[in-house]
């Protein structure tokens, strides 16, 4: 920032603000960690005590851990997740890159098409995806969850990516064409790598909600080797008693990968890489 | 043997018609100059010559083969882009070398050949770095020597001077110059800058709308334009225009004259109001009025003339162009 313009007072009270609402958004978080340190009885009698001698206790822990199977569940989100953002990440860029690259009829009125998902929301369709999810055999397959996310993901990945895509310098990519690179080459070697940061920008956007939901897993995937984690956690919660240690647990686990995912995509958007290329 | 001959060459977008019949000959070694103002086609008909567009109708022939069909790359041309075009995330090295990759050469070749261009153009020290970490006139350096390596049989320069400031660019002109006479390769150079032009071609080609005003040396064109267009364009200052009547009564022609070659004469035809003096030591720059219309002579030496003053300016008349009515020479 320019030195000349910053006085300690804004700086103060910019700083105040932005630790303000880390506190305020981080509470939940942390109200649920250290809750999962702690007993039964403790989490009721004081839920905002961090855990003491008294009431630390890993009993969640263990129950997540005996009870049902975390890990596959674990496993089973990261594969739905990582597979989905790849699916979403690939054919939205390349979806993208037509869109923006390429003079052809109809252009405008594909990009609104494959624009027009952003608006609907897909749960809508639910009754229709489990009869066609049934028909073509994929109940009770993490393939179902995946083919849905990533129908569920394109519109906006293909929205987002396309108006970065505009943006590469047209001189570079002709510079390609004359150096005899192949459009797939244009495509993988130097357009991908320039739009990175909306590429990350679009698999934060995905990620979370996919990780998070419960809806699809719960219709489309709900056998015991298909659980996903949310859907795996639901478990410890009954219709009469609920093992909140367990629960708690069990999302204290569940924020790890996510946030590992966050910051390696995060990385990538802070980072500018077309500089020096043009001009 | 010419290196690209261009036959009765139109391009369209949609129903803007943009090139308009251009007929233009390169012969081998030849270092031609496409110059206009903005908009006038010089771009596309460049981009029509390396593929990047469709001719929507005629031949293009590069070394005497029909390439109207045939992909950027196997043209066997090179191009420089205005705005270099590297690629961000190779380094100079790479940049380099990524098209003899993509033709296959072996190691060695392209070895060698990064080596010699990078020695001409002084870049030995970079070659290491990435497009971020180089100076605006060393990222043209690199762009230019991205398309040495291919050792095209035609060279492609959009404008490759104008991102550069003043001083680099009269470099940079200096170093294409020597890299012509070295290469002894045909260059086709697009700029809107017509001492560029000038000073760099062997031959000028100038664009106006989408046509061909005039073909020819810097000094054919500078000595005989066909047109007002061409009289106006090249030369700096730009040639003066008036109507005839101004000298010889009656004369509906427009005259034209260089501002070089109008002088301090006390008994000349042109009796003018200066209006502002631009003392550059060598030459002064007069600029005055004479009966409302504004004319710039460019005297040698140093003058003292000052704002206000009445002065007397003749010309030659060998020197003095005339113009009808639609513009061209008579």
């Amino acid at each position: 920032m320019n030195k000349a313009r910053t006085n300690p007072f804004n700086t103060t009270a910019m700083h105040g603000a932005l630790i303000l609402y880390t506190l305020i958004a981080l509470f939940p978080v942390f109200v649920i960690l250290i809750n999962s340190f702690k007993t039964r009885k403790a989490i009721f009698r004081e839920p905002l005590a961090l855990p003491d001698a008294e009431s630390f206790s890993m009993i969640g822990y263990q129950t997540v851990m005996k009870q049902g199977d975390f890990f596959l569940y674990f496993q089973n989100s990261m594969i739905v997740t990582v597979a989905t953002l790849f699916f979403v990440l690939l054919f939205g860029a390349m979806a993208a890159f037509a869109l923006a690259e390429y003079r052809f009829k109809g252009n405008t009125l594909m990009g609104l098409y494959l624009a027009l998902g952003i608006m609907i929301p897909i749960r809508i369709g639910t009754v229709a995806i489990l009869e066609m999810m049934v028909a073509g055999g994929l109940v009770n397959t993490l393939w179902a969850l995946i083919l849905v996310y990533t129908a569920q993901g394109l519109p906006l990945a293909v929205f987002i990516l396309s108006e970065f895509m505009r943006q590469v310098s047209d001189d570079l990519k002709n510079a390609a064409r004359v150096d005899g690179l192949s459009e797939y080459a244009i495509f993988f070697q130097l357009v991908l790598p320039l739009v990175r940061p909306a590429m990350a920008t679009v698999a934060v956007f995905n990620m979370i909600p996919i990780w998070n939901d419960l809806w699809f897993p719960l219709i489309l995937a709900p056998a015991e080797e298909t659980k996903t984690l949310t859907l795996g956690s639901q478990v410890f919660i009954g219709q009469f008693v609920t093992d909140w240690n367990a629960v708690l647990s069990a999302l204290s686990m569940a924020i790890l990968p996510v946030l590992i995912l966050y910051v390696i995509f995060s990385r990538q958007l802070i980072r500018g890489l077309t500089s020096g290329a043009v001009k | 043997m010419t290196a690209l001959t261009l036959t009765n060459v139109n391009k369209s977008f949609g129903d803007v018609h943009v090139l308009k019949d251009i007929n233009i000959e390169v012969e081998d070694g030849e270092f031609v100059v496409f110059v206009g103002p903005s908009g006038c086609g010089k771009s596309t008909l460049l981009r029509v010559i390396a593929g990047l567009e469709d001719a929507t109708s005629g031949e293009v022939h590069i070394g005497g083969t029909l390439v109207n069909t045939t992909p950027p790359s196997k043209r066997g041309i090179a191009m420089v882009f205005q705005s270099y075009a590297l690629y961000p995330h190779l380094n100079v090295r790479k940049n380099m070398s990524l098209a003899l990759k993509q033709e296959r050469q072996s190691k060695a070749v392209i070895e060698e050949r990064v080596a010699k261009a990078s020695k001409m153009l002084d870049l030995e020290a970079y070659l290491d770095r990435y497009p971020s970490e180089l100076s605006g006139g060393q990222r043209q350096r690199v762009a230019i020597g991205r398309a040495i390596v291919r050792e095209p049989k035609l060279f492609l320069f959009d404008e490759p001077l104008s991102n550069l400031d003043a001083a680099l660019r009269m470099n940079t002109r200096l170093e294409i110059a020597n890299l012509h006479d070295t290469l002894a390769a045909s260059m086709i150079y697009v700029t809107h800058d017509q001492t560029e032009a000038m000073t760099l071609a062997d031959k000028i080609v100038v664009l106006r709308d989408g046509r061909v005003e005039q073909i020819g040396s810097p000094m054919e064109l500078y000595n005989n334009p066909v047109n007002q267009f061409v009289a106006g364009f090249l030369g700096s200052p730009a040639m003066n225009f008036m109507p005839a009547g101004f000298v010889s009564e009656g004369d509906t022609r427009t005259l034209g004259v260089r501002p070089e070659d109008l002088r301090l004469q006390p008994d000349g035809d042109l009796s003018a109001a200066v209006q502002h003096v631009e003392h550059l030591g060598g030459d002064t720059n007069v600029v005055a009025r004479v009966k409302g219309t504004q004319i710039t002579a460019r005297l040698f030496g140093q003058h003292s003339i000052h704002q206000g003053e009445t002065v007397n300016f003749g010309f030659s008349p060998g020197r003095a162009f005339y113009f009808n009515a639609d513009g061209l020479r008579i």
